[in-house]
Protein backbone atom coordinates (compact mmCIF):
# COMPACT_ATOMS: atom_id res chain seq x y z
CA UNK A 1 0.00 0.00 0.00
CA UNK A 2 1.51 3.34 -0.94
CA UNK A 3 2.04 5.93 1.77
CA UNK A 4 -0.54 8.34 0.38
CA UNK A 5 -3.31 5.95 -0.61
CA UNK A 6 -6.75 6.42 0.93
CA UNK A 7 -6.52 3.09 2.70
CA UNK A 8 -3.23 4.00 4.32
CA UNK A 9 -4.54 7.41 5.40
CA UNK A 10 -7.55 5.83 7.07
CA UNK A 11 -5.42 3.11 8.66
CA UNK A 12 -2.88 5.57 10.10
CA UNK A 13 -5.55 7.97 11.32
CA UNK A 14 -7.56 5.20 12.93
CA UNK A 15 -4.68 3.46 14.68
CA UNK A 16 -3.23 6.77 15.89
CA UNK A 17 -6.58 7.71 17.42
CA UNK A 18 -6.87 4.35 19.16
CA UNK A 19 -3.35 4.54 20.60
CA UNK A 20 -3.75 8.15 21.74
CA UNK A 21 -7.18 7.66 23.28
CA UNK A 22 -6.02 4.59 25.20
CA UNK A 23 -3.05 6.58 26.49
CA UNK A 24 -5.13 9.59 27.52
CA UNK A 25 -7.96 7.65 29.11
CA UNK A 26 -5.73 5.27 31.02
CA UNK A 27 -3.84 8.23 32.53
CA UNK A 28 -7.10 9.92 33.45
CA UNK A 29 -8.49 6.79 35.08
CA UNK A 30 -5.26 5.94 36.89
CA UNK A 31 -4.93 9.42 38.39
CA UNK A 32 -8.59 10.06 39.16
CA UNK A 33 -8.48 9.14 42.86
CA UNK A 34 -5.44 11.29 43.47
CA UNK A 35 -7.03 14.24 41.67
CA UNK A 36 -10.27 13.96 43.60
CA UNK A 37 -8.32 13.88 46.86
CA UNK A 38 -6.63 17.09 45.75
CA UNK A 39 -9.91 18.80 44.90
CA UNK A 40 -11.43 17.75 48.23
CA UNK A 41 -8.33 18.93 50.09
CA UNK A 42 -8.41 22.25 48.27
CA UNK A 43 -12.04 22.71 49.24
CA UNK A 44 -11.30 21.92 52.88
CA UNK A 45 -8.36 24.32 52.80
CA UNK A 46 -10.64 27.09 51.59
CA UNK A 47 -13.01 26.36 54.46
CA UNK A 48 -10.07 26.88 56.82
CA UNK A 49 -9.09 30.12 55.07
CA UNK A 50 -12.65 31.44 55.30
CA UNK A 51 -12.76 30.56 58.98
CA UNK A 52 -9.50 32.46 59.46
CA UNK A 53 -7.66 29.37 60.74
CA UNK A 54 -4.95 29.46 58.06
CA UNK A 55 -3.69 32.24 55.80
CA UNK A 56 -4.11 31.87 52.04
CA UNK A 57 -0.40 31.40 51.25
CA UNK A 58 0.43 29.22 54.22
CA UNK A 59 2.27 26.19 52.86
CA UNK A 60 2.06 22.58 54.06
CA UNK A 61 -1.15 22.91 56.02
CA UNK A 62 -2.21 19.68 57.68
CA UNK A 63 -5.82 20.11 56.62
CA UNK A 64 -7.07 16.96 58.32
CA UNK A 65 -5.64 17.97 61.70
CA UNK A 66 -7.66 21.20 61.60
CA UNK A 67 -10.73 19.28 60.49
CA UNK A 68 -10.75 17.31 63.74
CA UNK A 69 -12.43 20.34 65.27
CA UNK A 70 -14.75 20.90 62.34
CA UNK A 71 -18.00 19.07 61.90
CA UNK A 72 -19.42 18.92 58.38
CA UNK A 73 -23.18 18.49 58.31
CA UNK A 74 -25.56 18.26 55.39
CA UNK A 75 -28.57 20.47 55.99
CA UNK A 76 -31.93 20.50 54.28
CA UNK A 77 -32.27 24.19 53.47
CA UNK A 78 -36.08 24.29 53.33
CA UNK A 79 -36.54 22.93 56.83
CA UNK A 80 -33.21 23.96 58.31
CA UNK A 81 -32.82 20.45 59.71
CA UNK A 82 -29.87 18.09 59.38
CA UNK A 83 -30.46 15.76 56.44
CA UNK A 84 -29.82 12.04 56.53
CA UNK A 85 -26.76 12.24 54.27
CA UNK A 86 -23.11 11.88 55.21
CA UNK A 87 -21.12 15.02 54.39
CA UNK A 88 -18.35 12.88 52.90
CA UNK A 89 -20.78 11.38 50.37
CA UNK A 90 -22.42 14.68 49.47
CA UNK A 91 -21.62 16.17 46.09
CA UNK A 92 -23.06 19.66 45.73
CA UNK A 93 -22.74 19.72 41.93
CA UNK A 94 -24.57 16.41 41.54
CA UNK A 95 -27.24 17.43 44.03
CA UNK A 96 -27.85 20.64 42.10
CA UNK A 97 -28.28 18.76 38.84
CA UNK A 98 -30.42 15.99 40.30
CA UNK A 99 -32.87 18.11 42.27
CA UNK A 100 -32.54 21.85 41.77
CA UNK A 101 -34.51 24.25 43.89
CA UNK A 102 -35.80 27.04 41.66
CA UNK A 103 -35.66 30.31 43.50
CA UNK A 104 -39.02 32.07 43.57
CA UNK A 105 -39.20 35.53 42.02
CA UNK A 106 -38.91 38.40 44.45
CA UNK A 107 -36.50 36.77 46.87
CA UNK A 108 -33.79 39.36 47.59
CA UNK A 109 -30.69 38.60 45.56
CA UNK A 110 -32.44 35.63 43.95
CA UNK A 111 -31.63 36.89 40.44
CA UNK A 112 -27.92 36.50 41.24
CA UNK A 113 -28.21 32.90 42.33
CA UNK A 114 -30.91 31.43 40.03
CA UNK A 115 -30.92 27.91 41.45
CA UNK A 116 -29.50 25.97 44.36
CA UNK A 117 -29.47 22.38 45.52
CA UNK A 118 -31.98 21.41 48.18
CA UNK A 119 -29.18 20.42 50.55
CA UNK A 120 -25.84 21.97 51.41
CA UNK A 121 -22.83 21.02 53.51
CA UNK A 122 -22.33 23.39 56.41
CA UNK A 123 -19.07 23.33 58.35
CA UNK A 124 -19.31 23.91 62.09
CA UNK A 125 -16.01 25.01 63.57
CA UNK A 126 -15.80 24.00 67.23
CA UNK A 127 -13.54 25.18 69.99
CA UNK A 128 -11.47 22.54 71.85
CA UNK A 129 -14.24 22.40 74.47
CA UNK A 130 -16.81 21.61 71.78
CA UNK A 131 -18.64 24.96 71.75
CA UNK A 132 -19.53 26.54 68.41
CA UNK A 133 -16.75 28.87 67.23
CA UNK A 134 -17.75 29.67 63.66
CA UNK A 135 -20.00 28.46 60.86
CA UNK A 136 -18.72 28.16 57.30
CA UNK A 137 -21.42 28.29 54.62
CA UNK A 138 -20.83 27.51 50.93
CA UNK A 139 -22.25 30.28 48.75
CA UNK A 140 -22.33 30.91 45.04
CA UNK A 141 -23.80 33.46 42.67
CA UNK A 142 -23.34 35.19 39.36
CA UNK A 143 -20.79 37.92 38.79
CA UNK A 144 -20.11 39.42 35.38
CA UNK A 145 -18.78 36.42 33.42
CA UNK A 146 -18.90 33.52 35.77
CA UNK A 147 -20.42 31.93 38.80
CA UNK A 148 -18.44 32.89 41.88
CA UNK A 149 -18.15 30.01 44.32
CA UNK A 150 -16.94 30.61 47.81
CA UNK A 151 -17.32 30.26 51.54
CA UNK A 152 -18.79 32.73 53.99
CA UNK A 153 -17.70 32.20 57.58
CA UNK A 154 -19.82 33.63 60.40
CA UNK A 155 -18.86 33.97 64.03
CA UNK A 156 -20.81 31.99 66.61
CA UNK A 157 -23.28 34.89 66.99
CA UNK A 158 -24.32 34.17 63.34
CA UNK A 159 -24.28 37.92 62.67
CA UNK A 160 -20.62 38.86 62.41
CA UNK A 161 -18.56 37.85 59.39
CA UNK A 162 -15.40 35.87 60.09
CA UNK A 163 -14.24 35.79 56.49
CA UNK A 164 -15.28 35.54 52.84
CA UNK A 165 -13.32 33.50 50.31
CA UNK A 166 -13.98 32.74 46.67
CA UNK A 167 -12.22 29.58 45.53
CA UNK A 168 -13.61 29.44 42.01
CA UNK A 169 -14.31 32.46 39.82
CA UNK A 170 -13.47 33.55 36.29
CA UNK A 171 -14.07 37.29 36.56
CA UNK A 172 -11.85 39.78 34.70
CA UNK A 173 -8.33 39.55 36.16
CA UNK A 174 -7.41 42.86 37.79
CA UNK A 175 -11.04 44.03 38.04
CA UNK A 176 -13.67 41.56 39.22
CA UNK A 177 -10.91 39.02 39.79
CA UNK A 178 -9.76 41.24 42.67
CA UNK A 179 -12.31 39.48 44.90
CA UNK A 180 -9.30 37.20 45.43
CA UNK A 181 -7.11 40.10 46.54
CA UNK A 182 -6.10 39.68 50.20
CA UNK A 183 -6.36 43.44 50.73
CA UNK A 184 -9.99 43.48 49.63
CA UNK A 185 -10.73 40.33 51.60
CA UNK A 186 -9.21 41.80 54.76
CA UNK A 187 -12.16 44.19 55.19
CA UNK A 188 -14.66 41.37 55.75
CA UNK A 189 -13.88 40.10 59.26
CA UNK A 190 -16.02 42.00 61.74
CA UNK A 191 -18.73 43.09 59.28
CA UNK A 192 -22.24 42.60 60.60
CA UNK A 193 -24.91 41.24 58.27
CA UNK A 194 -27.92 41.68 60.52
CA UNK A 195 -29.43 44.38 62.73
CA UNK A 196 -30.10 43.85 66.40
CA UNK A 197 -33.67 42.76 65.59
CA UNK A 198 -32.36 40.05 63.26
CA UNK A 199 -33.32 41.73 59.97
CA UNK A 200 -30.80 41.76 57.12
CA UNK A 201 -28.83 45.00 56.92
CA UNK A 202 -25.78 44.92 54.68
CA UNK A 203 -24.70 46.50 51.39
CA UNK A 204 -21.62 46.30 49.21
CA UNK A 205 -21.25 49.97 48.28
CA UNK A 206 -19.61 51.49 45.23
CA UNK A 207 -15.94 52.32 45.72
CA UNK A 208 -14.25 52.85 49.06
CA UNK A 209 -17.19 54.43 50.83
CA UNK A 210 -17.96 52.18 53.73
CA UNK A 211 -16.01 54.41 56.16
CA UNK A 212 -15.74 51.70 58.79
CA UNK A 213 -19.49 51.11 58.90
CA UNK A 214 -19.90 47.42 59.88
CA UNK A 215 -23.03 47.19 57.72
CA UNK A 216 -21.24 48.22 54.53
CA UNK A 217 -18.35 46.80 52.50
CA UNK A 218 -16.19 48.60 49.95
CA UNK A 219 -16.85 47.65 46.37
CA UNK A 220 -14.09 47.24 43.79
CA UNK A 221 -13.57 50.05 41.28
CA UNK A 222 -14.28 48.87 37.75
CA UNK A 223 -16.06 45.78 38.97
CA UNK A 224 -19.58 47.01 39.69
CA UNK A 225 -21.32 43.93 38.33
CA UNK A 226 -19.09 41.52 40.25
CA UNK A 227 -19.72 43.52 43.43
CA UNK A 228 -23.46 43.53 42.76
CA UNK A 229 -23.13 39.76 42.52
CA UNK A 230 -21.37 39.61 45.88
CA UNK A 231 -24.03 41.85 47.41
CA UNK A 232 -26.88 39.86 45.84
CA UNK A 233 -25.57 36.48 46.81
CA UNK A 234 -25.06 37.53 50.46
CA UNK A 235 -28.62 38.84 50.50
CA UNK A 236 -29.95 35.63 49.01
CA UNK A 237 -28.02 33.14 51.10
CA UNK A 238 -28.89 34.99 54.31
CA UNK A 239 -32.60 35.14 53.39
CA UNK A 240 -35.36 32.75 54.44
CA UNK A 241 -35.02 30.97 51.08
CA UNK A 242 -31.26 30.55 51.61
CA UNK A 243 -29.64 29.61 54.91
CA UNK A 244 -32.33 31.42 56.98
CA UNK A 245 -33.88 28.27 58.47
CA UNK A 246 -30.45 26.70 59.06
CA UNK A 247 -29.19 29.78 60.88
CA UNK A 248 -32.36 29.90 62.92
CA UNK A 249 -31.84 26.30 63.96
CA UNK A 250 -28.17 26.81 64.74
CA UNK A 251 -28.93 30.05 66.50
CA UNK A 252 -31.22 28.63 69.15
CA UNK A 253 -29.83 30.03 72.33
CA UNK A 254 -27.63 32.50 70.45
CA UNK A 255 -28.31 36.05 71.46
CA UNK A 256 -28.40 38.31 68.40
CA UNK A 257 -26.86 41.40 69.85
CA UNK A 258 -26.00 42.88 66.48
CA UNK B 1 28.91 11.83 19.76
CA UNK B 2 29.73 15.33 18.59
CA UNK B 3 26.41 15.46 16.78
CA UNK B 4 24.53 14.48 19.93
CA UNK B 5 25.99 17.34 21.96
CA UNK B 6 25.43 19.72 19.12
CA UNK B 7 21.75 18.81 18.68
CA UNK B 8 21.26 19.17 22.40
CA UNK B 9 23.06 22.47 22.95
CA UNK B 10 22.57 24.35 19.69
CA UNK B 11 18.95 25.34 20.46
CA UNK B 12 19.94 26.75 23.86
CA UNK B 13 21.93 29.75 22.64
CA UNK B 14 22.77 29.52 18.95
CA UNK B 15 19.29 28.72 17.71
CA UNK B 16 17.15 29.56 20.69
CA UNK B 17 13.50 29.06 19.74
CA UNK B 18 12.33 32.18 21.58
CA UNK B 19 15.28 34.51 20.90
CA UNK B 20 16.09 33.59 17.31
CA UNK B 21 12.85 32.15 15.94
CA UNK B 22 10.56 34.23 18.22
CA UNK B 23 8.34 31.20 18.88
CA UNK B 24 6.44 30.40 22.06
CA UNK B 25 6.20 34.02 23.19
CA UNK B 26 2.63 33.78 24.50
CA UNK B 27 3.32 31.44 27.39
CA UNK B 28 6.61 33.27 28.06
CA UNK B 29 4.52 36.35 28.86
CA UNK B 30 1.78 34.61 30.75
CA UNK B 31 3.40 32.28 33.26
CA UNK B 32 6.62 34.08 34.20
CA UNK B 33 5.51 36.36 37.02
CA UNK B 34 6.60 33.74 39.57
CA UNK B 35 9.33 31.12 39.47
CA UNK B 36 7.51 28.06 40.73
CA UNK B 37 4.86 27.94 37.96
CA UNK B 38 7.59 28.87 35.46
CA UNK B 39 9.74 25.89 36.41
CA UNK B 40 6.75 23.55 36.15
CA UNK B 41 5.87 25.05 32.78
CA UNK B 42 9.46 24.63 31.52
CA UNK B 43 9.57 20.99 32.57
CA UNK B 44 6.18 20.35 30.95
CA UNK B 45 7.10 21.99 27.64
CA UNK B 46 10.50 20.25 27.54
CA UNK B 47 8.96 16.83 28.14
CA UNK B 48 6.16 17.40 25.63
CA UNK B 49 8.60 18.60 22.94
CA UNK B 50 10.99 15.70 23.57
CA UNK B 51 8.36 12.98 23.57
CA UNK B 52 6.35 14.37 20.68
CA UNK B 53 9.55 14.46 18.63
CA UNK B 54 10.34 10.90 19.71
CA UNK B 55 6.93 9.48 18.81
CA UNK B 56 6.60 11.39 15.55
CA UNK B 57 10.10 10.41 14.45
CA UNK B 58 9.28 6.79 15.27
CA UNK B 59 6.29 6.74 12.93
CA UNK B 60 7.59 9.30 10.43
CA UNK B 61 7.84 6.77 7.60
CA UNK B 62 4.22 5.71 8.09
CA UNK B 63 2.61 9.15 8.20
CA UNK B 64 0.87 10.04 4.91
CA UNK B 65 1.98 13.55 4.02
CA UNK B 66 -1.59 14.75 3.40
CA UNK B 67 -2.54 14.28 7.05
CA UNK B 68 0.85 14.80 8.71
CA UNK B 69 -0.08 18.06 10.47
CA UNK B 70 -3.18 16.61 12.10
CA UNK B 71 -1.23 13.49 13.07
CA UNK B 72 1.39 15.67 14.79
CA UNK B 73 -1.34 17.67 16.46
CA UNK B 74 -3.05 14.54 17.80
CA UNK B 75 0.20 13.21 19.26
CA UNK B 76 1.01 16.59 20.85
CA UNK B 77 -2.49 17.09 22.22
CA UNK B 78 -2.50 13.62 23.80
CA UNK B 79 0.85 14.24 25.46
CA UNK B 80 -0.32 17.59 26.80
CA UNK B 81 -3.47 16.07 28.27
CA UNK B 82 -1.34 13.43 29.99
CA UNK B 83 0.92 16.17 31.41
CA UNK B 84 -2.15 18.11 32.56
CA UNK B 85 -3.59 15.07 34.33
CA UNK B 86 -0.28 14.36 36.06
CA UNK B 87 0.02 17.96 37.26
CA UNK B 88 -3.55 17.88 38.52
CA UNK B 89 -2.69 14.80 40.55
CA UNK B 90 0.77 15.70 41.83
CA UNK B 91 1.14 19.50 41.73
CA UNK B 92 -2.38 20.74 42.27
CA UNK B 93 -1.56 24.26 43.51
CA UNK B 94 0.75 24.98 40.59
CA UNK B 95 -1.79 23.43 38.24
CA UNK B 96 -4.35 25.96 39.49
CA UNK B 97 -1.92 28.84 38.93
CA UNK B 98 -1.01 27.71 35.42
CA UNK B 99 -4.69 27.02 34.67
CA UNK B 100 -5.32 27.31 30.96
CA UNK B 101 -1.66 27.63 29.96
CA UNK B 102 -0.94 23.94 30.45
CA UNK B 103 -3.60 23.14 27.86
CA UNK B 104 -2.19 25.85 25.62
CA UNK B 105 1.14 23.96 25.32
CA UNK B 106 -0.70 22.24 22.46
CA UNK B 107 -0.58 25.46 20.48
CA UNK B 108 2.99 26.32 21.49
CA UNK B 109 4.68 26.78 18.12
CA UNK B 110 7.97 25.30 19.37
CA UNK B 111 6.46 21.85 19.85
CA UNK B 112 4.84 21.63 16.45
CA UNK B 113 7.68 23.50 14.76
CA UNK B 114 10.21 20.90 15.88
CA UNK B 115 7.91 18.01 14.98
CA UNK B 116 7.48 19.33 11.45
CA UNK B 117 11.00 20.65 10.88
CA UNK B 118 13.10 17.98 12.59
CA UNK B 119 11.25 14.86 13.71
CA UNK B 120 9.69 14.22 10.28
CA UNK B 121 13.19 13.88 8.76
CA UNK B 122 15.34 12.32 11.50
CA UNK B 123 15.46 9.08 13.48
CA UNK B 124 13.83 8.88 16.93
CA UNK B 125 16.80 9.20 19.28
CA UNK B 126 18.30 12.31 17.73
CA UNK B 127 14.79 13.82 17.44
CA UNK B 128 14.25 13.18 21.11
CA UNK B 129 17.45 15.10 21.89
CA UNK B 130 16.42 17.90 19.57
CA UNK B 131 13.13 18.19 21.45
CA UNK B 132 14.97 18.18 24.76
CA UNK B 133 17.37 20.88 23.51
CA UNK B 134 14.61 23.13 22.26
CA UNK B 135 12.73 22.68 25.50
CA UNK B 136 15.88 23.72 27.36
CA UNK B 137 16.28 26.75 25.10
CA UNK B 138 12.72 27.77 25.91
CA UNK B 139 13.38 27.13 29.62
CA UNK B 140 16.53 29.30 29.72
CA UNK B 141 14.63 32.34 28.46
CA UNK B 142 11.63 31.72 30.68
CA UNK B 143 13.76 31.27 33.78
CA UNK B 144 15.71 34.48 33.10
CA UNK B 145 12.45 36.38 32.63
CA UNK B 146 10.88 34.82 35.73
CA UNK B 147 13.90 35.55 37.96
CA UNK B 148 13.84 39.22 36.94
CA UNK B 149 10.07 39.51 37.20
CA UNK B 150 9.65 37.82 40.55
CA UNK B 151 12.67 39.55 42.09
CA UNK B 152 11.71 43.07 41.06
CA UNK B 153 7.94 42.57 40.95
CA UNK B 154 7.49 41.10 44.40
CA UNK B 155 10.99 41.02 45.90
CA UNK B 156 11.02 37.24 46.10
CA UNK B 157 12.61 34.20 44.50
CA UNK B 158 10.72 30.89 44.62
CA UNK B 159 8.41 32.61 47.13
CA UNK B 160 11.28 33.37 49.55
CA UNK B 161 11.72 37.04 50.38
CA UNK B 162 14.96 38.52 49.01
CA UNK B 163 14.11 42.22 48.97
CA UNK B 164 11.59 42.82 51.75
CA UNK B 165 8.79 44.82 50.19
CA UNK B 166 7.01 47.88 51.57
CA UNK B 167 3.71 45.93 51.82
CA UNK B 168 5.36 43.62 54.31
CA UNK B 169 7.02 46.39 56.25
CA UNK B 170 10.35 46.35 54.41
CA UNK B 171 12.15 48.96 52.31
CA UNK B 172 11.74 47.71 48.75
CA UNK B 173 8.99 49.33 46.69
CA UNK B 174 7.94 46.61 44.19
CA UNK B 175 7.85 47.49 40.52
CA UNK B 176 4.23 46.90 39.53
CA UNK B 177 5.04 46.68 35.84
CA UNK B 178 7.00 43.49 36.50
CA UNK B 179 3.81 41.75 37.64
CA UNK B 180 2.10 42.53 34.34
CA UNK B 181 2.60 40.38 31.22
CA UNK B 182 4.00 43.25 29.06
CA UNK B 183 7.16 43.43 31.21
CA UNK B 184 8.12 40.02 29.81
CA UNK B 185 8.17 41.64 26.37
CA UNK B 186 10.77 44.16 27.51
CA UNK B 187 12.88 41.52 29.22
CA UNK B 188 12.77 39.18 26.22
CA UNK B 189 13.65 42.19 24.07
CA UNK B 190 16.74 42.89 26.20
CA UNK B 191 17.61 39.20 26.20
CA UNK B 192 17.55 39.13 22.39
CA UNK B 193 19.56 42.38 22.24
CA UNK B 194 22.28 41.00 24.52
CA UNK B 195 22.34 37.66 22.72
CA UNK B 196 22.62 39.23 19.27
CA UNK B 197 25.33 41.65 20.40
CA UNK B 198 27.36 38.67 21.59
CA UNK B 199 26.55 36.59 18.50
CA UNK B 200 26.20 39.07 15.62
CA UNK B 201 25.52 36.27 13.11
CA UNK B 202 22.00 36.00 14.59
CA UNK B 203 21.07 39.45 13.35
CA UNK B 204 18.70 39.23 10.38
CA UNK B 205 20.01 40.74 7.15
CA UNK B 206 18.34 43.90 5.99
Amino acid sequence: MSRDSVGKILLVAFSLCVVCSVMVSSTAVALKDKQQTNVAKDRKRNVLVAAGLVTPDQADVDVDAYFENIEARVYDLDTGKVADVKAADFDAEKALKAEPHAIPAGVPGGDKVKARSKQQVVYLVKTKEGALDAVVLPIQGLGLWSTLKGFLALEADLVTVRGLVYYDQKETPGLGGEVDNPIWRAQWPGKKLFDADGSYHFTVVKGPASGGDPHKADGISGATITCNGVDGMLRYWMSADGYGPVLENLGKGVKRDG
Amino acid sequence: MAKVTEVLTRPVFNENPIALQILGICSALAVTSQLVPTVVMCISVTLVTAFSNLSIAAIRNQIPSSIRIIVQMTVIASLVIVVEQVLKAYAFDTYKKLSVFVGLIITNCIVMGRAEAFAMKNPPFISFLDGLGNGLGYSVVLLVVAVIRELFGSGKLFGHTILSSVNEGGWYFPNGLMNMPPSAFFIIGFFIWVLRSLKPDQVEEE
